[in-house]
């Protein structure tokens, strides 16, 4: 697969420094994924070129945008970039029509053609019969699509997007991402997605990196990254207890507790499992399952039908339990339990 | 109903002192319209003299706002957008025409533009153009005078828009000018116009500077505020009629400027 | 004396602001012989030479005070006939003082204190070389006179007149202090003006010309009714009316009254 952009970015802002190497082929769609203040929004402005490279590359279908050791710099106005900001950053004094003709204008075609060429895009995102209406008329949904439109109406070899759906309400949110997905999956050059949601990611992206204190700490399809957590934040992410330890053969050792697992690893190793694999009994249970441990009850919240127990012992831990066995094990915070997981639930891979 | 409750709940400690400095703002007005000979009005307004100094006022002060927002509105998104050393220092000398004593400014501009000035010595001799007492002259005085008025204006406007609209701009190919021109500056219009108010209000108003570096000529250099001036050294009356001539004509165009400009209520 | 000075000028415009009727000066102690504040309003062109003799006035009076308001005479005599608190008034023209003795504001009649008399200013050296009034047409020789509506540019209008030189200003100044500010920046080459501006004015050269005899400008002083101090008033009138005073005052470029 041919790679449009191919950067190493190296950025510094406030003191923090980001150190991301991207690459993303031509039609494909990466979604930069991390908590707030990791660098996204970093490395999508220095791609954007509203922010510079201190040292690395940034190479887009094969010219060098951002080179800080040959002094190569390429102003934003000159860059094959499309940016939808966060908050749309519509233009307020200009029709819809006229903001996404802004940049079909400013980059050589006419007036007549680049209102022509608006227009177009205004139906390609289905908003043709609002291209009059000024942005503070236009729903939040629309404007968000009126600046896709902005956006891919200069045909950007790159299409940046940062935190497209944030601004939206959560069924505003449903729709537009539905339909984000066929805009971007049309789109032939390269897509960045920025955010911090892991459902949009999963549902957009064709491929997660994830940054966390500005590098990159893991990076896959979603498969992947949902299956094989590498970090607590991406386990939080995607819903899994993660422990680091070390294997041999099907024994994990995670601090002083020995867990059994199904998969066999050597050497460092991750152990992941889901919140509603792990059982929690009032005494110590017998039987078939052989990690058990003694742990404390330290909080407990709704989640879903279910009530997810937070845990503290050997391991921090989450637990999914049914309200009738909790009503039944009395849980409270501070309350003594055993929890169990059973090695069939278990995954384990190399760190 | 709740309009209602809300206007009682003013507080005095407020009303007090808004109601004094409202009397303040107004009483002198009052005065000049109270000891206004009215009776006499029709016939002074038909002297040739205040026409002409009316018009050379108009036209002065509007060139000279021209000239200000032209200038003015590049500065002020200097000083708003733009990093460089030293900024505070320039912001700062900015302003000074708002400190200085305009007749001091009109020495100023005498030792920069005069005859024997900088660079008015060098346009005489090379253009063989002379600025002081010009209409042109008055122009200059005017616009230095007023020129802050704008700028600070204008620059309070740009720090309150929100300068990634520039980015986002400069990401679909607009370069730093034509973001500035086709982006920022229609955002930022109503305080350009607001500005723009001020400073023609300031101009229009001018005296110490214009009498001190353009002089004083009826049809060339004497604007309303130097017939107002002078017509006080021998007839009050007149005075007090010029005084109400510019004062008509300045609040009816203000007025009317405000709500075609800033839509204010 | 420059406080007071400023203090005085303060509470002048103030009482002319507020339209009150004399009343301010009605109020300060003064004693039977004429001790106690004395505010006296004169035209600015008395402004070095009154200056002095209020210090010697003060030092052959103790007791006495002297508050001096300068400025031009038609404005003061606008104060004076608002109520300004004034006991003295000095004017650079009759005309001037015509307009405070028309108003009933004067106690008595004005006295002639000293005249004056025109001339043309030039830088050190004459570089446009003026040598008559004429001089002041010819093409390329700006000058600078006083506005009509100020004694100064009525009597060079005079003069003018009298030795037939028609011209264009270029500017037509407020007052005397203006048109010497021109000439001192070198905006204009000439100013015609009194020879006792020239005089107090460093600096600068005055060219004598016979026309301004045509247009000589009398100094009238008055004490005026609504004093509040009249004993002072009358003394201080007195005082620059005798030899001492009039010494102080031809010194400055100013000619005694005839017969005095």
């Amino acid at each position: 697969m041919r790679m449009l952009l191919d950067a190493h970015l190296v950025a510094e802002r406030d003191g923090f420094t980001l150190d991301v190497r991207l690459r993303i082929a031509a039609g494909e769609v990466v979604a930069l994924l991390g908590p707030n203040g990791a660098g996204k929004t970093t490395a999508l402005r220095v791609l954007a070129g509203l922010h510079p490279l201190v040292a690395g590359h940034l190479t887009l279908d094969g010219a060098d945008l951002d080179r800080p050791d040959r002094r190569v710099w390429t102003p934003p106005e000159r860059r094959p970039v499309g940016v939808v900001f966060q908050d749309y950053l519509l233009f307020p004094h200009l029709s819809a029509l006229d903001n996404v003709a802004f940049g079909p204008r400013r980059r050589g075609a006419d007036r007549r053609a680049a209102r022509a060429r608006a227009q177009e895009w205004l139906d390609r995102v289905g908003l043709g019969d609002q291209a009059r209406r000024r942005p503070r008329q236009l729903s939040g949904g629309q404007a968000q699509r009126v600046a896709l439109a902005r956006a891919l109406a200069v045909d950007p070899a790159l299409l940046l997007l940062d935190e497209p759906l944030a601004a939206l309400d959560a069924r505003t949110r449903l729709d537009t991402r539905a339909e984000l997905q066929r805009h971007l999956g049309a789109h032939s050059g390269a897509t960045l997605l920025v955010t911090h949601d892991p459902l949009d990611a999963l549902v957009l992206a064709d491929r997660l990196v994830i940054v966390e204190h500005g590098r990159v700490v893991q990076e896959g399809d979603a498969a992947t990254v949902t299956a094989r957590p590498r970090t607590d934040y991406v386990a939080r992410l995607v819903g899994l207890n993660l422990h680091r330890g070390r294997a041999d053969g099907h024994a994990v050792t995670v601090g002083e507790l020995a867990l059994t697992t199904a998969d066999t690893v050597h050497g460092d190793a991750f152990v992941a499992y889901p919140p509603a694999a792990v059982a929690l009994h009032p005494s110590r249970p017998e039987g078939s399952p052989r990690n058990v441990w003694a742990a404390t009850v330290t909080g407990v919240q709704r989640h879903g039908d279910n009530l997810r127990v937070q845990l503290t012992g050997p391991v921090e831990v989450a637990a999914d339990v049914t309200p009738a066995a909790a009503a039944h094990l009395g849980l409270i915070p501070g309350r003594s339990v055993w929890a169990a997981v059973k090695a069939a639930e278990t995954r384990a891979y190399p760190a | 109903m709740s309009r209602g409750v809300r206007r009682q709940r003013v507080p005095v400690a407020l009303l007090v002192p808004a109601g004094l400095g409202l009397a303040f703002l107004v009483l002198p007005l009052a005065g000049l319209l109270l000891r206004a000979p009215w009776t006499t009005l029709p016939r002074r307004l038909a002297e040739p003299g205040v026409l002409t100094a009316l018009r050379l006022s108009l036209e002065t002060a509007t060139v000279a706002t021209l000239l200000c927002v032209t200038l003015g509105v590049p500065l002020a998104w200097l000083l708003a957008r733009v990093e460089f050393p030293g900024r505070r220092l320039v912001r700062a000398l900015v302003t000074v025409p708002l400190v200085l004593p305009p007749v001091v400014g009109g020495v100023a501009l005498l030792l920069v533009f005069g005859r024997r000035g900088l660079i008015g010595s060098w346009l005489d001799e090379t253009f063989g153009v002379t600025l002081p007492f010009t209409t042109a002259g008055v122009v200059l005085a005017e616009a230095f005078v007023a020129m802050p008025f704008l700028v600070i204006a204008v620059e309070g406007a740009l720090r309150g828009a929100d300068p990634r609209y520039e980015e986002a701009a400069a990401t679909l190919g607009a370069g730093r000018f034509t973001a500035f021109t086709r982006v920022t500056l229609p955002l930022v219009a109503p305080g350009v116009a607001a500005g723009a108010v001020l400073c023609w209000a300031r101009a229009l108003g001018e005296f110490g500077a214009t009498i001190t570096f353009a002089g004083n000529y009826p049809g060339r250099t004497q604007t309303m505020p130097l017939a107002v001036y002078l017509a006080l050294e021998t007839d009050l009356q007149a005075a007090i009629v010029l005084s109400l001539i510019l004062l008509t004509v300045s609040v009816v165009i203000l007025a009317a400027l405000r709500d075609k400009w800033i839509g204010s209520t | 004396m420059t406080v007071r000075w400023i203090r005085a000028a303060f509470a002048a415009a103030l009482v002319a602001t507020l339209g009150l009727s004399g009343c301010g000066s009605a109020d300060d102690p003064a004693g039977p012989d004429g001790a106690g504040p004395v505010t006296v309003f004169a035209a600015a062109s008395l402004t070095e030479a009154f200056i002095r003799l209020g210090k010697e006035y003060e030092a052959a009076h103790p007791g006495h005070a002297v508050t001096f308001n300068f400025g031009g005479s038609s404005g003061l005599a606008t104060q004076i006939t608002q109520g300004a608190p004034a006991d003295v008034f000095a004017a650079a023209s009759p005309a001037t003082m015509k307009t405070v003795t028309d108003a009933g504001d004067a106690a008595g009649d004005p006295v002639v204190l000293v005249r004056n008399q025109l001339v043309v200013a030039v830088p050190p050296g004459n570089p446009a070389r003026v040598g008559r009034l004429a001089d002041l047409a010819r093409p390329g020789v700006k000058v600078a006179l006083c506005a009509e509506q100020v004694p100064c540019g009525a009597a060079a209008r005079t003069a003018l007149d009298a030795a037939g030189v028609r011209l264009t200003p270029a500017t037509l100044e407020q007052d005397v202090k203006g048109a010497l500010a021109k000439l001192r920046l070198g905006e204009v080459d000439a100013a015609l003006v009194y020879r006792t501006d020239v005089r107090a004015a460093a600096g600068l050269d005055a060219v004598e010309f016979p026309e301004s005899a045509r247009a000589v400008n009398d100094y009238p002083i008055v004490v005026l009714r609504a004093a509040g101090n009249p004993a002072g008033a009358r003394a201080f009138v007195d005082f620059v009316r005798s030899d001492a005073g009039l010494a102080v005052l031809t010194a400055a470029g100013f000619q005694a009254p005839p017969g005095a």
